[in-house]
């Protein structure tokens, strides 16, 4: 834990090694508003949480950090956002997106096998050597918790796994292609509460691996898994701590009334 | 205790008083209705085969499976064979389907993921617009702008660059399986583009997202992801355009130079099965002339369905694969 942000008064986090950083931050869709002027920092290999009501921002936040809103159209992004100090916006979209890897709510395994599945990622970037993507493949499924169980049919459908475990895929998928950072919406929302078990436990192994930004509508998992935890409330970044001091000693009035479950 | 007690309360009531209640309810008669009418719509294909088959028995008799195979199609001395025209229809068919496929398809890609909203709507609705058009105004496109200009610009290039090959070889008079099959691709388009569009707007958003999520571009997820997401539906579309190709009738007799004669080179004038039903049928004199046009009715259903058939099992081996 960065000993710098413990106890520290809260937001802006502010880290010299930031992994992932945001400035003034702004989003709208059209004319409308979704967040305002979020600064915050990200800490490499550690779980940062976003918590929030329905429609607070939190999930545009995530899907600003890999510039998956710009599919939309009439969008617009305001302010600064840096990869390593680098300017994230003005970078190549696909060198983001494969730096900076997503895993959606609803998990969204192709039509193909499991194998091709997750080699989708290393041969799209250029990977072709079989002997490396079959190697890739091994590691990522591994990670993920997931090889044990679909080693014997990697040639099966992907379509014909359960839910957690084709969310699990769905991880192993963008684990793959190596991103630095691996950014999380609801990833367990539909899932069983073994299977969200499942998921929080290789979270927790990966993250040696990566770092993870993970959207939740479920307080308890933010508390059992962040390093780091953002509130977010009517597109703005209310409070952003260390978990344990966001869930026992908030400093914001918000935030208290919303993890003691007053409003949300 | 109690609730056998409480059944014994309820009224009992006559056997026509309980029918007319469920009735009422209404599930049996939807159930009758929606029978009825799936039986009328099997009834009427049967009819029309049966009664198909049993006008074209003298035809049966006197030529038997020969029919099929004999290329000799000449009513004043009564011998009757089916080949130019199952060759025409065919050849017109896939010519048609070689051309549209291509333009087709790409069409419906750039409506459904290129182009701006508000351009492929209109693009869509223009090009949907050509489906409603009457085939005899294609077949007068053909004749007074298409024709002229394939004879003018086309033929010219293909003689000169493949005149050595079989099919494109011999004197070009205009009406030919060539125009026959550009006018049917025409005529095919708007179909393969209308129904390719929507099932590739069909396409789950999230298939999308999870391939540009990990650094793949726009046209890589297209190419990869959403095509492939799409290609059932996108056959689908083809053998829409297919069926229509195979019993176009008007357009295709007005161009395609009404000769029965089987030639390799697709600049010779050719016939088709419907185009000799529509031609023939009025004049036909004597009951086997006829008998072998209805025989002809019969193998141009018999010829969809199997096209129809093949291209199914087709798809479905593909898809076995491929999942």
């Amino acid at each position: 834990m960065n000993p710098a942000l413990i106890g520290s008064p809260s937001q802006p986090v502010t880290l010299s090694d930031a992994k992932l950083s945001a400035k003034d931050l702004s989003f709208y869709y059209g004319t409308f508003q979704a967040l305002y002027n979020i600064s915050l920092s990200i800490a490499p290999h550690k779980i940062t949480a976003f918590i929030g009501p329905s429609g607070c921002g939190k999930s545009t936040f995530l899907r600003t950090m890999n510039r998956m809103n710009e599919i939309l159209r009439n969008t617009r992004v305001e302010g600064e956002l840096t990869l390593d100090g680098q300017d994230l916006l003005a970078m190549d979209v696909t060198t983001v997106r494969r730096r900076v890897g997503m895993v959606f709510q609803k998990s969204n395994p192709f039509p193909k096998s499991i194998f091709d599945n997750v080699a989708y990622g290393l041969r799209v970037n250029g990977m072709h050597k079989r002997s490396v993507v079959e190697e890739a493949v091994e590691r990522s499924l591994t990670h993920a918790a997931l090889w044990t169980e679909v080693k014997d049919k990697l040639n099966k459908p992907a379509t014909a796994l359960s839910g957690g475990q084709q969310q699990r895929l769905c991880i192993a998928r963008a684990l793959a292609v190596e991103p630095e950072v691996l950014l999380l919406d609801e990833p367990c929302s539909a899932l069983d509460p073994i299977a969200t078990l499942k998921i929080e436990e290789l979270l927790f192994e990966i993250k040696s691996l990566t770092t993870i930004v993970i959207v939740t509508h479920n307080m308890q998992q933010a508390a059992r898994l962040a390093d780091y935890t953002g509130f977010f409330f009517m597109g703005k970044l209310v409070e952003f701590d260390d978990t344990r001091v966001m869930f026992q000693n908030p400093h914001k009035k918000e935030t208290e009334d919303y993890i003691t479950g007053r409003f949300g | 205790m109690a609730s056998s007690t409480y059944i014994a309360n309820i009224p009992r009531r006559s056997g026509v008083r309980v029918l007319y209640d469920r009735l009422r309810g209404g599930d049996e008669i939807a159930y009758l209705v929606t029978l009825a009418c799936a039986v009328a719509t099997l009834l009427i294909v049967a009819l029309l085969v049966g009664e198909l088959w049993i006008n074209s028995q003298p035809t049966v008799k006197t030529f038997g499976w020969h029919f099929l195979t004999s290329s000799r199609w000449d009513p004043n001395s009564g011998n009757f064979g089916a080949l130019p025209f199952i060759y025409g229809t065919c050849v017109t068919s896939f010519l048609a389907l070689l051309i549209a496929i291509p333009l087709g398809v790409a069409a419906s890609v750039f409506l459904a993921e290129m182009a701006p909203p508000k351009l492929s709507n209109i693009l869509t609705f223009l090009i949907e617009l050509l489906a409603a058009v009457p085939s005899v105004i294609y077949g007068l496109l053909g004749i007074f702008i298409l024709v002229p200009l394939i004879r003018d610009y086309l033929v010219p290039v293909l003689t000169k660059l493949f005149g050595y090959l079989p099919i494109f070889s011999g004197d070009f008079y205009g009406v030919s399986f060539l125009s026959a099959g550009m006018v049917l691709a025409i005529m095919v388009v708007p179909f393969i583009v209308s129904v390719s569009r929507e099932v590739l707007l069909a396409v789950p958003t999230d298939q999308r997202e999870a391939a540009l999520a990990l650094g793949a571009t726009k046209w890589e997820t297209t190419w990869q992801i959403v095509i492939p997401n799409a290609l059932t539906g996108i056959f689908g579309s083809i053998f829409l355009a297919l069926a229509r190709a195979l019993g176009e009738t008007m357009a295709v007799t007005m161009v395609i130079g009404n000769t029965p004669k089987i030639t390799a080179s697709l600049l010779s004038p050719g016939y088709s099965i419907a185009a000799v039903i529509a031609n023939e049928f009025a004049e036909a004199s004597g009951d086997l002339y006829v008998s072998s046009l209805m025989f002809l009715g019969l193998v141009l259903f018999g010829l969809t369905i199997i096209i129809n058939a093949v291209a199914r099992i087709l798809i479905l081996t593909t898809q076995k694969r491929g999942a």
